[in-house]
Protein backbone atom coordinates (compact mmCIF):
# COMPACT_ATOMS: atom_id res chain seq x y z
CA UNK A 1 0.00 0.00 0.00
CA UNK A 2 1.15 3.77 -0.80
CA UNK A 3 2.19 5.49 2.34
CA UNK A 4 0.83 8.67 4.40
CA UNK A 5 0.58 11.72 2.13
CA UNK A 6 -0.02 15.06 2.40
CA UNK A 7 -4.06 15.60 2.59
CA UNK A 8 -6.25 17.19 0.01
CA UNK A 9 -3.99 16.04 -2.42
CA UNK A 10 -4.97 13.41 -5.49
CA UNK A 11 -3.74 10.44 -6.00
CA UNK A 12 -3.68 9.10 -9.54
CA UNK A 13 -6.19 6.92 -10.82
CA UNK A 14 -4.06 4.28 -12.41
CA UNK A 15 -5.50 2.63 -15.36
CA UNK A 16 -5.42 -1.00 -16.34
CA UNK A 17 -3.48 -0.87 -19.37
CA UNK A 18 -0.99 1.16 -17.12
CA UNK A 19 0.53 -1.33 -14.87
CA UNK A 20 3.74 -2.13 -17.31
CA UNK A 21 4.39 1.73 -17.59
CA UNK A 22 5.07 2.98 -13.89
CA UNK A 23 6.40 6.43 -15.54
CA UNK A 24 3.22 7.63 -15.64
CA UNK A 25 2.61 7.37 -11.82
CA UNK A 26 2.04 10.60 -9.70
CA UNK A 27 5.65 12.32 -9.29
CA UNK A 28 4.15 12.90 -5.24
CA UNK A 29 4.02 9.39 -4.69
CA UNK A 30 4.35 6.75 -7.15
CA UNK A 31 2.67 3.49 -5.62
CA UNK A 32 5.10 0.22 -6.26
CA UNK A 33 4.32 -1.99 -8.76
CA UNK A 34 2.80 -4.54 -6.21
CA UNK A 35 0.46 -2.48 -4.52
CA UNK A 36 -0.55 -1.30 -8.43
CA UNK A 37 -0.84 -4.94 -9.22
CA UNK A 38 -3.65 -5.31 -5.78
CA UNK A 39 -5.38 -2.06 -7.77
CA UNK A 40 -6.04 -3.50 -11.24
CA UNK A 41 -6.67 -7.06 -9.92
CA UNK A 42 -9.09 -5.17 -7.09
CA UNK A 43 -10.33 -2.71 -9.85
CA UNK A 44 -11.64 -6.26 -11.56
CA UNK A 45 -12.94 -8.33 -8.77
CA UNK A 46 -14.91 -5.39 -6.91
CA UNK A 47 -14.98 -2.32 -9.24
CA UNK A 48 -16.78 -0.35 -6.36
CA UNK A 49 -13.95 -1.01 -3.88
CA UNK A 50 -11.81 1.97 -2.56
CA UNK A 51 -8.65 2.02 -0.34
CA UNK A 52 -8.60 4.27 2.34
CA UNK A 53 -5.34 5.44 4.01
CA UNK A 54 -3.99 6.24 7.54
CA UNK A 55 -5.27 9.80 7.46
CA UNK A 56 -8.50 8.65 6.19
CA UNK A 57 -8.09 9.72 2.23
CA UNK A 58 -8.98 7.72 -0.41
CA UNK A 59 -5.97 6.71 -2.53
CA UNK A 60 -7.81 4.74 -4.82
CA UNK A 61 -11.38 4.04 -6.10
CA UNK A 62 -12.86 1.37 -8.18
CA UNK A 63 -13.92 2.43 -11.30
CA UNK A 64 -17.60 1.87 -11.12
CA UNK A 65 -17.70 3.43 -7.75
CA UNK A 66 -16.01 6.57 -9.25
CA UNK A 67 -18.42 6.61 -11.98
CA UNK A 68 -21.73 7.54 -9.13
CA UNK A 69 -19.23 11.08 -8.99
CA UNK A 70 -17.86 11.69 -12.62
CA UNK A 71 -17.30 15.11 -11.99
CA UNK A 72 -15.49 14.78 -9.12
CA UNK A 73 -12.19 12.48 -8.79
CA UNK A 74 -13.19 11.24 -5.14
CA UNK A 75 -8.88 9.79 -4.94
CA UNK A 76 -7.53 12.42 -2.47
CA UNK A 77 -10.55 13.54 -0.68
CA UNK A 78 -11.71 12.15 3.00
CA UNK A 79 -13.51 9.17 2.56
CA UNK A 80 -15.83 10.89 5.49
CA UNK A 81 -16.22 14.42 3.31
CA UNK A 82 -17.89 12.11 0.46
CA UNK A 83 -19.39 9.47 2.30
CA UNK A 84 -21.16 9.72 6.30
CA UNK A 85 -22.08 6.41 8.05
CA UNK A 86 -25.38 5.57 8.75
CA UNK A 87 -24.72 2.66 10.27
CA UNK A 88 -22.99 2.46 12.71
CA UNK A 89 -23.59 6.25 13.26
CA UNK A 90 -21.54 9.07 13.35
CA UNK A 91 -18.00 7.97 12.48
CA UNK A 92 -15.64 10.96 12.49
CA UNK A 93 -12.57 9.79 12.36
CA UNK A 94 -10.43 7.01 10.71
CA UNK A 95 -9.67 5.22 14.18
CA UNK A 96 -13.64 4.80 14.56
CA UNK A 97 -13.76 3.74 10.86
CA UNK A 98 -11.05 1.23 11.29
CA UNK A 99 -12.70 -0.09 14.82
CA UNK A 100 -15.35 -1.58 12.67
CA UNK A 101 -13.24 -3.97 11.82
CA UNK A 102 -13.08 -5.38 15.22
CA UNK A 103 -16.99 -5.07 15.56
CA UNK A 104 -18.90 -7.14 12.47
CA UNK A 105 -17.05 -5.32 9.40
CA UNK A 106 -20.20 -3.74 8.04
CA UNK A 107 -20.68 -0.36 7.38
CA UNK A 108 -23.63 1.55 6.18
CA UNK A 109 -23.00 4.72 4.45
CA UNK A 110 -24.70 7.19 2.28
CA UNK A 111 -23.10 9.38 -0.20
CA UNK A 112 -23.00 13.24 1.67
CA UNK A 113 -24.29 14.94 -1.33
CA UNK A 114 -26.93 14.70 -4.36
CA UNK A 115 -28.81 12.03 -5.54
CA UNK A 116 -28.07 10.36 -1.95
CA UNK A 117 -27.21 7.17 -3.07
CA UNK A 118 -27.53 4.63 0.36
CA UNK A 119 -24.50 1.83 -0.03
CA UNK A 120 -23.59 -1.17 1.89
CA UNK A 121 -20.10 -1.76 3.30
CA UNK A 122 -17.42 -4.00 4.17
CA UNK A 123 -14.27 -2.77 5.46
CA UNK A 124 -10.78 -4.61 6.29
CA UNK A 125 -8.03 -3.28 7.66
CA UNK A 126 -4.34 -2.80 5.93
CA UNK A 127 -1.35 -2.66 7.65
CA UNK A 128 -0.18 0.68 7.01
CA UNK A 129 -3.13 2.12 9.19
CA UNK A 130 -5.62 1.90 6.41
CA UNK A 131 -8.33 0.22 5.03
CA UNK A 132 -10.03 -1.24 1.65
CA UNK A 133 -13.56 -1.45 1.79
CA UNK A 134 -15.83 -2.98 -0.54
CA UNK A 135 -19.04 -1.20 -1.55
CA UNK A 136 -22.44 -2.33 -3.03
CA UNK A 137 -25.74 -0.46 -3.50
CA UNK A 138 -27.93 -3.41 -2.02
CA UNK A 139 -31.42 -2.56 -2.11
CA UNK A 140 -31.09 0.60 -3.42
CA UNK A 141 -29.91 -0.88 -6.79
CA UNK A 142 -32.75 0.23 -8.72
CA UNK A 143 -32.34 3.63 -8.23
CA UNK A 144 -28.95 3.41 -8.89
CA UNK A 145 -28.77 2.17 -12.06
CA UNK A 146 -30.89 4.95 -13.59
CA UNK A 147 -29.42 7.70 -11.22
CA UNK A 148 -26.25 6.60 -12.47
CA UNK A 149 -26.68 5.07 -16.36
CA UNK A 150 -24.48 1.85 -15.31
CA UNK A 151 -24.39 -1.05 -17.51
CA UNK A 152 -23.44 -4.60 -17.27
CA UNK A 153 -20.04 -4.08 -17.53
CA UNK A 154 -20.20 -2.12 -14.62
CA UNK A 155 -20.57 -5.18 -12.18
CA UNK A 156 -18.08 -8.11 -11.52
CA UNK A 157 -19.52 -10.84 -13.37
CA UNK A 158 -19.55 -12.38 -9.96
CA UNK A 159 -21.85 -9.82 -8.40
CA UNK A 160 -25.83 -10.94 -8.29
CA UNK A 161 -26.78 -6.86 -9.26
CA UNK A 162 -27.77 -7.42 -12.76
CA UNK A 163 -29.94 -10.63 -11.49
CA UNK A 164 -31.17 -8.75 -9.09
CA UNK A 165 -32.22 -6.18 -11.68
CA UNK A 166 -33.45 -8.74 -14.31
CA UNK A 167 -36.08 -10.42 -11.33
CA UNK A 168 -37.46 -7.08 -10.53
CA UNK A 169 -38.20 -6.52 -13.87
CA UNK A 170 -39.37 -10.33 -15.35
CA UNK A 171 -41.45 -9.94 -11.71
CA UNK A 172 -43.20 -6.65 -12.55
CA UNK A 173 -43.76 -8.01 -16.31
CA UNK A 174 -45.14 -11.04 -14.61
CA UNK A 175 -47.23 -9.09 -12.17
CA UNK A 176 -48.80 -6.79 -14.49
CA UNK A 177 -50.00 -9.74 -16.69
CA UNK A 178 -51.27 -10.94 -13.50
CA UNK A 179 -53.32 -8.00 -12.61
CA UNK A 180 -54.72 -7.58 -15.66
CA UNK A 181 -56.06 -11.19 -15.80
CA UNK A 182 -57.23 -10.25 -11.76
CA UNK A 183 -58.66 -7.12 -13.49
CA UNK A 184 -60.59 -8.54 -16.58
CA UNK A 185 -61.87 -11.73 -14.20
CA UNK A 186 -63.23 -9.11 -11.73
CA UNK A 187 -65.37 -7.38 -14.30
CA UNK A 188 -66.74 -10.96 -15.98
CA UNK A 189 -67.88 -11.27 -12.05
CA UNK A 190 -69.46 -7.99 -11.85
CA UNK A 191 -70.77 -8.76 -14.87
CA UNK A 192 -72.27 -12.61 -13.68
CA UNK A 193 -73.53 -10.81 -10.20
CA UNK A 194 -75.20 -8.18 -12.62
CA UNK A 195 -76.73 -10.87 -14.87
CA UNK A 196 -77.90 -12.84 -12.13
CA UNK A 197 -79.89 -10.29 -10.91
CA UNK A 198 -81.38 -8.83 -13.70
CA UNK A 199 -84.66 -9.62 -15.96
CA UNK A 200 -82.52 -10.02 -19.19
CA UNK A 201 -85.88 -9.26 -20.93
CA UNK A 202 -86.71 -6.03 -19.09
CA UNK A 203 -83.41 -4.83 -17.39
CA UNK A 204 -85.39 -4.85 -14.33
CA UNK A 205 -84.64 -6.30 -11.14
CA UNK A 206 -85.47 -10.34 -10.93
CA UNK A 207 -87.26 -12.30 -8.32
CA UNK A 208 -83.69 -13.03 -6.72
CA UNK A 209 -82.65 -9.58 -6.49
CA UNK A 210 -85.56 -8.41 -4.91
CA UNK A 211 -85.54 -10.87 -2.18
CA UNK A 212 -82.05 -9.70 -1.27
CA UNK A 213 -83.16 -5.97 -0.94
CA UNK A 214 -86.71 -6.83 0.94
CA UNK A 215 -84.11 -8.75 3.36
CA UNK A 216 -81.89 -5.89 3.63
CA UNK A 217 -84.76 -3.44 4.21
CA UNK A 218 -86.02 -5.66 6.94
CA UNK A 219 -83.23 -5.53 8.85
CA UNK A 220 -81.79 -2.11 8.13
CA UNK A 221 -85.39 -1.67 10.16
CA UNK A 222 -86.15 1.08 7.38
CA UNK A 223 -90.05 2.19 6.77
CA UNK A 224 -91.23 1.17 2.60
CA UNK A 225 -94.20 0.38 0.90
CA UNK A 226 -94.26 -2.96 -1.20
CA UNK A 227 -96.86 -3.17 -4.25
CA UNK A 228 -97.48 -6.60 -6.06
CA UNK A 229 -98.91 -5.61 -9.76
CA UNK A 230 -99.84 -7.72 -11.93
CA UNK A 231 -101.28 -6.83 -15.36
CA UNK A 232 -104.45 -7.29 -16.43
CA UNK A 233 -105.35 -8.91 -20.33
CA UNK A 234 -101.73 -9.43 -21.07
CA UNK A 235 -102.35 -13.16 -21.50
CA UNK A 236 -104.84 -12.07 -24.45
CA UNK A 237 -101.79 -9.93 -25.97
CA UNK A 238 -99.69 -12.82 -25.97
CA UNK A 239 -101.82 -15.20 -27.29
CA UNK A 240 -104.30 -13.20 -30.13
CA UNK A 241 -100.38 -11.00 -31.55
CA UNK A 242 -98.19 -13.40 -30.19
CA UNK A 243 -94.73 -13.57 -27.83
CA UNK A 244 -93.14 -10.75 -29.74
CA UNK A 245 -96.14 -8.19 -29.28
CA UNK A 246 -96.18 -9.39 -25.54
CA UNK A 247 -92.14 -9.31 -25.37
CA UNK A 248 -92.39 -5.12 -26.30
CA UNK A 249 -95.15 -4.63 -24.57
CA UNK A 250 -93.44 -6.01 -21.03
CA UNK A 251 -90.23 -3.93 -22.03
CA UNK A 252 -92.91 -0.65 -22.29
CA UNK A 253 -94.33 -1.29 -19.20
CA UNK A 254 -91.13 -1.40 -17.23
CA UNK A 255 -89.89 1.50 -18.79
CA UNK A 256 -93.19 2.98 -17.80
CA UNK A 257 -92.73 2.03 -13.49
CA UNK A 258 -89.23 3.02 -14.37
CA UNK A 259 -90.16 6.58 -15.35
CA UNK A 260 -93.09 6.31 -12.18
CA UNK A 261 -90.42 5.51 -9.83
CA UNK A 262 -87.85 7.49 -8.05
CA UNK A 263 -84.54 6.06 -8.41
CA UNK A 264 -84.22 4.80 -4.64
CA UNK A 265 -87.17 2.78 -5.58
CA UNK A 266 -86.86 -0.81 -6.63
CA UNK A 267 -88.49 -2.38 -9.64
CA UNK A 268 -88.60 -6.19 -10.22
CA UNK A 269 -90.31 -8.71 -12.64
CA UNK A 270 -91.06 -11.88 -10.28
CA UNK A 271 -93.58 -13.58 -13.00
CA UNK A 272 -94.12 -13.39 -16.85
CA UNK A 273 -96.79 -10.14 -16.25
CA UNK A 274 -96.05 -9.88 -12.31
CA UNK A 275 -94.04 -7.10 -11.05
CA UNK A 276 -93.34 -6.06 -7.42
CA UNK A 277 -92.17 -2.33 -6.26
CA UNK A 278 -90.50 -1.34 -3.27
CA UNK A 279 -91.16 2.56 -2.23
CA UNK A 280 -88.20 3.47 0.17
CA UNK A 281 -88.94 5.69 3.03
CA UNK A 282 -92.60 5.88 1.37
CA UNK A 283 -95.44 4.77 4.30
CA UNK A 284 -97.60 7.70 3.14
CA UNK A 285 -100.90 6.30 1.88
CA UNK A 286 -102.09 9.16 -0.59
CA UNK A 287 -98.90 9.47 -2.28
CA UNK A 288 -98.80 5.80 -2.58
CA UNK A 289 -102.32 5.30 -3.71
CA UNK A 290 -101.59 8.72 -6.53
CA UNK A 291 -98.39 6.44 -8.03
CA UNK A 292 -100.67 3.54 -8.10
CA UNK A 293 -103.16 5.21 -10.20
CA UNK A 294 -101.07 6.94 -12.17
CA UNK A 295 -99.18 3.98 -13.35
CA UNK A 296 -102.36 2.02 -13.70
CA UNK A 297 -103.58 5.44 -16.17
CA UNK A 298 -100.36 5.06 -18.30
CA UNK A 299 -100.20 1.44 -18.21
CA UNK A 300 -104.08 1.44 -19.84
CA UNK A 301 -102.63 3.88 -22.51
CA UNK A 302 -102.63 1.77 -25.71
CA UNK A 303 -99.34 0.54 -27.14
CA UNK A 304 -98.67 0.71 -30.78
CA UNK A 305 -97.32 -2.37 -32.15
CA UNK A 306 -96.87 -3.15 -35.70
CA UNK A 307 -99.85 -1.48 -36.79
CA UNK A 308 -101.90 -3.24 -34.10
CA UNK A 309 -102.97 -1.55 -30.49
CA UNK A 310 -102.30 -3.64 -27.04
CA UNK A 311 -104.74 -2.62 -24.68
CA UNK A 312 -103.62 -3.76 -20.68
CA UNK A 313 -104.13 -2.79 -17.33
CA UNK A 314 -103.26 -3.74 -14.36
CA UNK A 315 -104.39 -3.85 -10.59
CA UNK A 316 -101.91 -3.60 -7.11
CA UNK A 317 -102.28 -4.56 -3.94
CA UNK A 318 -100.33 -2.90 -1.53
CA UNK A 319 -98.82 -2.99 1.93
CA UNK A 320 -96.78 -1.30 4.29
CA UNK A 321 -93.69 -2.01 6.49
CA UNK A 322 -95.13 0.47 9.19
CA UNK A 323 -98.14 -1.71 9.78
CA UNK A 324 -96.21 -4.73 11.21
CA UNK A 325 -94.39 -4.52 14.30
CA UNK A 326 -91.82 -7.18 12.86
CA UNK A 327 -91.97 -7.12 9.23
CA UNK A 328 -91.45 -10.45 7.53
CA UNK A 329 -90.58 -10.96 3.66
CA UNK A 330 -92.71 -13.57 3.46
CA UNK A 331 -95.63 -12.25 4.99
CA UNK A 332 -95.60 -8.92 3.59
CA UNK A 333 -95.12 -10.89 0.24
CA UNK A 334 -98.09 -12.70 1.13
CA UNK A 335 -100.53 -9.57 2.32
CA UNK A 336 -99.56 -7.45 -1.06
CA UNK A 337 -100.40 -10.43 -2.86
CA UNK A 338 -103.86 -11.22 -0.91
CA UNK A 339 -104.33 -7.00 -1.63
CA UNK A 340 -104.01 -7.77 -5.21
CA UNK A 341 -106.30 -10.32 -5.44
CA UNK A 342 -108.74 -8.05 -3.91
CA UNK A 343 -108.32 -5.65 -6.38
CA UNK A 344 -109.27 -7.94 -9.11
CA UNK A 345 -111.98 -9.42 -7.51
CA UNK A 346 -113.62 -5.50 -7.38
CA UNK A 347 -113.04 -5.20 -10.86
CA UNK A 348 -109.59 -4.65 -11.87
CA UNK A 349 -107.62 -1.66 -12.26
CA UNK A 350 -107.22 -0.73 -8.88
CA UNK A 351 -105.31 -0.04 -6.05
CA UNK A 352 -106.15 -2.12 -2.89
CA UNK A 353 -103.89 -1.71 0.89
CA UNK A 354 -103.30 -4.30 2.74
CA UNK A 355 -106.27 -4.53 5.64
CA UNK A 356 -108.64 -2.66 3.14
CA UNK A 357 -109.23 -6.02 1.61
CA UNK A 358 -113.12 -6.00 3.53
CA UNK A 359 -114.00 -2.44 2.59
CA UNK A 360 -113.54 -3.09 -1.01
CA UNK A 361 -117.25 -4.97 -0.64
CA UNK A 362 -115.69 -8.59 -2.03
CA UNK B 1 -49.51 -24.77 -23.20
CA UNK B 2 -48.68 -21.77 -21.30
CA UNK B 3 -50.91 -19.09 -22.32
CA UNK B 4 -47.62 -16.84 -22.99
CA UNK B 5 -47.25 -18.61 -26.02
CA UNK B 6 -50.18 -18.57 -27.41
CA UNK B 7 -50.30 -14.55 -26.14
CA UNK B 8 -47.57 -14.34 -27.85
CA UNK B 9 -48.89 -15.71 -31.00
CA UNK B 10 -51.68 -13.43 -31.00
CA UNK B 11 -50.29 -10.63 -30.58
CA UNK B 12 -47.86 -11.33 -33.50
CA UNK B 13 -50.48 -11.77 -35.79
CA UNK B 14 -52.35 -9.10 -34.54
CA UNK B 15 -49.29 -6.71 -34.64
CA UNK B 16 -48.00 -7.85 -38.17
CA UNK B 17 -51.29 -8.33 -39.82
CA UNK B 18 -53.72 -6.44 -38.02
CA UNK B 19 -56.92 -8.02 -36.29
CA UNK B 20 -58.70 -8.78 -38.96
CA UNK B 21 -55.73 -11.71 -39.64
CA UNK B 22 -56.43 -12.68 -35.98
CA UNK B 23 -60.03 -13.06 -36.79
CA UNK B 24 -59.42 -15.26 -39.29
CA UNK B 25 -57.05 -17.67 -37.91
CA UNK B 26 -59.09 -18.18 -35.15
CA UNK B 27 -62.23 -18.90 -37.11
CA UNK B 28 -60.27 -21.21 -39.47
CA UNK B 29 -58.14 -23.30 -36.27
CA UNK B 30 -61.66 -24.04 -34.69
CA UNK B 31 -60.24 -23.62 -30.90
CA UNK B 32 -62.85 -21.42 -30.02
CA UNK B 33 -60.80 -18.67 -27.73
CA UNK B 34 -60.65 -15.36 -29.42
CA UNK B 35 -58.34 -13.61 -26.66
CA UNK B 36 -55.56 -15.78 -25.01
CA UNK B 37 -54.34 -14.93 -21.02
CA UNK B 38 -50.82 -14.53 -20.75
CA UNK B 39 -50.94 -16.33 -17.12
CA UNK B 40 -53.70 -19.36 -18.21
CA UNK B 41 -52.49 -22.79 -18.82
CA UNK B 42 -54.19 -23.84 -22.62
CA UNK B 43 -54.48 -27.41 -24.14
CA UNK B 44 -50.96 -28.22 -26.29
CA UNK B 45 -53.40 -28.74 -29.18
CA UNK B 46 -54.54 -25.26 -29.55
CA UNK B 47 -50.98 -24.21 -29.80
CA UNK B 48 -51.11 -26.30 -32.46
CA UNK B 49 -54.54 -25.73 -34.34
CA UNK B 50 -53.53 -21.76 -34.08
CA UNK B 51 -49.83 -22.18 -35.99
CA UNK B 52 -51.21 -24.56 -38.30
CA UNK B 53 -54.00 -22.45 -38.93
CA UNK B 54 -51.65 -19.46 -39.33
CA UNK B 55 -48.97 -21.40 -41.46
CA UNK B 56 -52.17 -21.90 -44.31
CA UNK B 57 -53.69 -18.58 -44.08
CA UNK B 58 -49.93 -16.73 -45.02
CA UNK B 59 -49.16 -19.60 -47.24
CA UNK B 60 -45.94 -19.89 -45.45
CA UNK B 61 -44.11 -23.03 -44.14
CA UNK B 62 -44.65 -23.37 -40.67
CA UNK B 63 -40.85 -23.15 -39.73
CA UNK B 64 -40.55 -19.95 -40.80
CA UNK B 65 -43.85 -18.76 -39.24
CA UNK B 66 -42.11 -20.03 -36.32
CA UNK B 67 -38.81 -17.95 -37.43
CA UNK B 68 -41.01 -14.55 -37.92
CA UNK B 69 -42.42 -15.00 -34.40
CA UNK B 70 -39.40 -15.34 -32.43
CA UNK B 71 -37.77 -11.92 -34.60
CA UNK B 72 -41.59 -10.58 -33.63
CA UNK B 73 -40.71 -10.92 -29.95
CA UNK B 74 -37.45 -9.09 -29.73
CA UNK B 75 -37.14 -6.33 -32.50
CA UNK B 76 -41.11 -5.32 -32.31
CA UNK B 77 -42.01 -1.99 -29.81
CA UNK B 78 -44.49 -3.72 -28.41
CA UNK B 79 -42.99 -6.05 -26.84
CA UNK B 80 -40.16 -4.37 -25.32
CA UNK B 81 -40.36 -6.07 -21.97
CA UNK B 82 -38.51 -8.95 -23.51
CA UNK B 83 -36.24 -7.56 -25.49
CA UNK B 84 -34.78 -5.85 -22.37
CA UNK B 85 -34.92 -8.89 -19.96
CA UNK B 86 -33.06 -10.83 -22.56
CA UNK B 87 -30.43 -7.93 -22.76
CA UNK B 88 -29.95 -8.57 -19.00
CA UNK B 89 -28.25 -11.86 -19.94
CA UNK B 90 -25.06 -10.84 -21.14
CA UNK B 91 -22.49 -7.43 -22.14
CA UNK B 92 -22.17 -8.38 -25.95
CA UNK B 93 -23.68 -10.93 -28.27
CA UNK B 94 -20.90 -13.59 -27.24
CA UNK B 95 -21.80 -13.02 -23.86
CA UNK B 96 -25.58 -13.66 -24.66
CA UNK B 97 -25.03 -16.54 -26.41
CA UNK B 98 -23.11 -17.85 -23.55
CA UNK B 99 -25.59 -17.12 -21.46
CA UNK B 100 -28.47 -19.00 -23.19
CA UNK B 101 -27.83 -22.34 -21.33
CA UNK B 102 -29.37 -19.95 -18.41
CA UNK B 103 -32.71 -19.09 -20.04
CA UNK B 104 -34.93 -21.37 -19.52
CA UNK B 105 -33.89 -21.06 -15.80
CA UNK B 106 -34.13 -17.45 -16.11
CA UNK B 107 -37.97 -17.27 -17.65
CA UNK B 108 -38.42 -19.63 -14.73
CA UNK B 109 -37.67 -17.40 -12.25
CA UNK B 110 -39.82 -14.48 -14.13
CA UNK B 111 -43.04 -17.72 -14.50
CA UNK B 112 -42.75 -20.46 -12.50
CA UNK B 113 -44.87 -22.57 -14.80
CA UNK B 114 -43.36 -21.64 -18.11
CA UNK B 115 -41.46 -24.58 -18.82
CA UNK B 116 -38.97 -23.60 -22.30
CA UNK B 117 -36.78 -26.77 -23.76
CA UNK B 118 -33.79 -27.18 -22.33
CA UNK B 119 -31.10 -24.75 -24.67
CA UNK B 120 -27.33 -26.25 -24.67
CA UNK B 121 -24.49 -24.04 -26.36
CA UNK B 122 -21.49 -25.91 -27.41
CA UNK B 123 -18.58 -23.70 -29.06
CA UNK B 124 -16.54 -24.56 -31.80
CA UNK B 125 -13.15 -22.81 -32.96
CA UNK B 126 -13.39 -19.78 -35.59
CA UNK B 127 -16.44 -18.16 -33.91
CA UNK B 128 -18.89 -20.98 -34.50
CA UNK B 129 -20.92 -22.36 -31.91
CA UNK B 130 -23.86 -25.33 -32.32
CA UNK B 131 -27.01 -24.49 -30.19
CA UNK B 132 -29.56 -28.08 -29.23
CA UNK B 133 -32.86 -26.93 -28.50
CA UNK B 134 -34.74 -30.42 -26.66
CA UNK B 135 -37.58 -30.40 -25.57
CA UNK B 136 -38.44 -30.94 -21.70
CA UNK B 137 -41.60 -33.54 -22.31
CA UNK B 138 -40.70 -36.57 -24.46
CA UNK B 139 -43.13 -35.88 -26.78
CA UNK B 140 -43.14 -32.06 -26.77
CA UNK B 141 -43.70 -29.29 -29.47
CA UNK B 142 -41.00 -29.65 -31.95
CA UNK B 143 -39.93 -26.20 -33.81
CA UNK B 144 -38.87 -23.85 -30.99
CA UNK B 145 -35.92 -23.96 -32.63
CA UNK B 146 -37.42 -22.02 -35.27
CA UNK B 147 -38.29 -19.62 -32.42
CA UNK B 148 -35.13 -19.30 -31.49
CA UNK B 149 -33.38 -18.50 -35.18
CA UNK B 150 -35.27 -15.63 -35.26
CA UNK B 151 -34.96 -14.25 -31.50
CA UNK B 152 -30.93 -14.73 -32.02
CA UNK B 153 -31.24 -13.02 -35.53
CA UNK B 154 -33.02 -10.15 -33.89
CA UNK B 155 -30.35 -10.25 -30.86
CA UNK B 156 -27.50 -9.81 -32.88
CA UNK B 157 -29.30 -6.91 -34.49
CA UNK B 158 -29.73 -5.97 -31.10
CA UNK B 159 -26.20 -5.62 -30.33
CA UNK B 160 -24.74 -4.94 -33.10
CA UNK B 161 -23.62 -8.04 -33.90
CA UNK B 162 -23.23 -9.68 -37.64
CA UNK B 163 -24.26 -13.35 -37.50
CA UNK B 164 -24.89 -16.29 -39.97
CA UNK B 165 -27.43 -18.61 -38.72
CA UNK B 166 -28.64 -22.30 -39.76
CA UNK B 167 -31.08 -24.46 -38.43
CA UNK B 168 -29.81 -27.78 -39.13
CA UNK B 169 -32.85 -29.81 -38.72
CA UNK B 170 -34.18 -31.89 -36.07
CA UNK B 171 -33.03 -35.84 -34.72
CA UNK B 172 -35.70 -37.35 -32.30
CA UNK B 173 -37.04 -34.31 -31.36
CA UNK B 174 -33.87 -32.31 -30.35
CA UNK B 175 -33.08 -29.45 -33.15
CA UNK B 176 -29.91 -27.96 -33.68
CA UNK B 177 -28.68 -24.66 -34.84
CA UNK B 178 -25.64 -23.29 -36.07
CA UNK B 179 -24.32 -19.94 -35.56
CA UNK B 180 -21.39 -18.10 -36.85
CA UNK B 181 -20.65 -15.23 -35.14
CA UNK B 182 -18.61 -13.18 -38.33
CA UNK B 183 -18.19 -9.64 -36.46
CA UNK B 184 -19.09 -8.72 -32.43
CA UNK B 185 -19.19 -4.97 -33.33
CA UNK B 186 -20.41 -5.16 -37.35
CA UNK B 187 -23.33 -2.03 -36.23
CA UNK B 188 -23.83 0.27 -33.37
CA UNK B 189 -26.93 -2.14 -31.80
CA UNK B 190 -29.98 -1.01 -30.14
CA UNK B 191 -29.04 0.79 -26.81
CA UNK B 192 -29.97 -1.00 -23.42
CA UNK B 193 -29.99 0.67 -20.27
CA UNK B 194 -30.02 -1.62 -16.87
CA UNK B 195 -32.46 1.56 -15.32
CA UNK B 196 -35.05 2.25 -18.24
CA UNK B 197 -37.87 1.07 -17.28
CA UNK B 198 -39.90 -0.53 -20.47
CA UNK B 199 -43.50 0.47 -21.36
Amino acid sequence: MSSAKSPGKAAPLPRKDDSQTPATASPADPPPDMARLIWNALDTLCPMHCIVDATGHLTHVGPTLQKLRPESPMAGARFLEVFQTTHPRDIHSMGALRAVAGHSARLRLRLRDRPYTDLQGVLAQTSDGGAIINLSFGISIIEAVQDYDLTNADFAATDLAVEMLFLVEANSAAMDASRKLTRQLQIAKIAAEEQAFTDTLTGLKNRRAMDHILTRMIDAGQGFALMHLDLDFFKLVNDTLGHAAGDFVLETVARIMVEETRDEDVVARIGGDEFVLIFHRLCDRTRLEEIARRVIARLEVPIPWQGESCRISASIGTTLSIDYPFPEAAQMLSDADQALYAAKRAGRALNVFHGDEVKTGT
Amino acid sequence: MHGLINRAIQCFVRDTYGPGKWSTVIRNSGVGVSDFEAMLTYDDSVTEALLNALATDLRKPRASVLEDIGTYLVSDRNVEALRRLLRFAGICYEDFLQSLNDLPGRAHLAVSDLDLPRLDLRAMAGGRFFLTVEPRKPNGMVGFGFVMVGILRAMADDYGALVMLDHRGERQGIEKIEITLIEAAFASGRDFNLGARSA
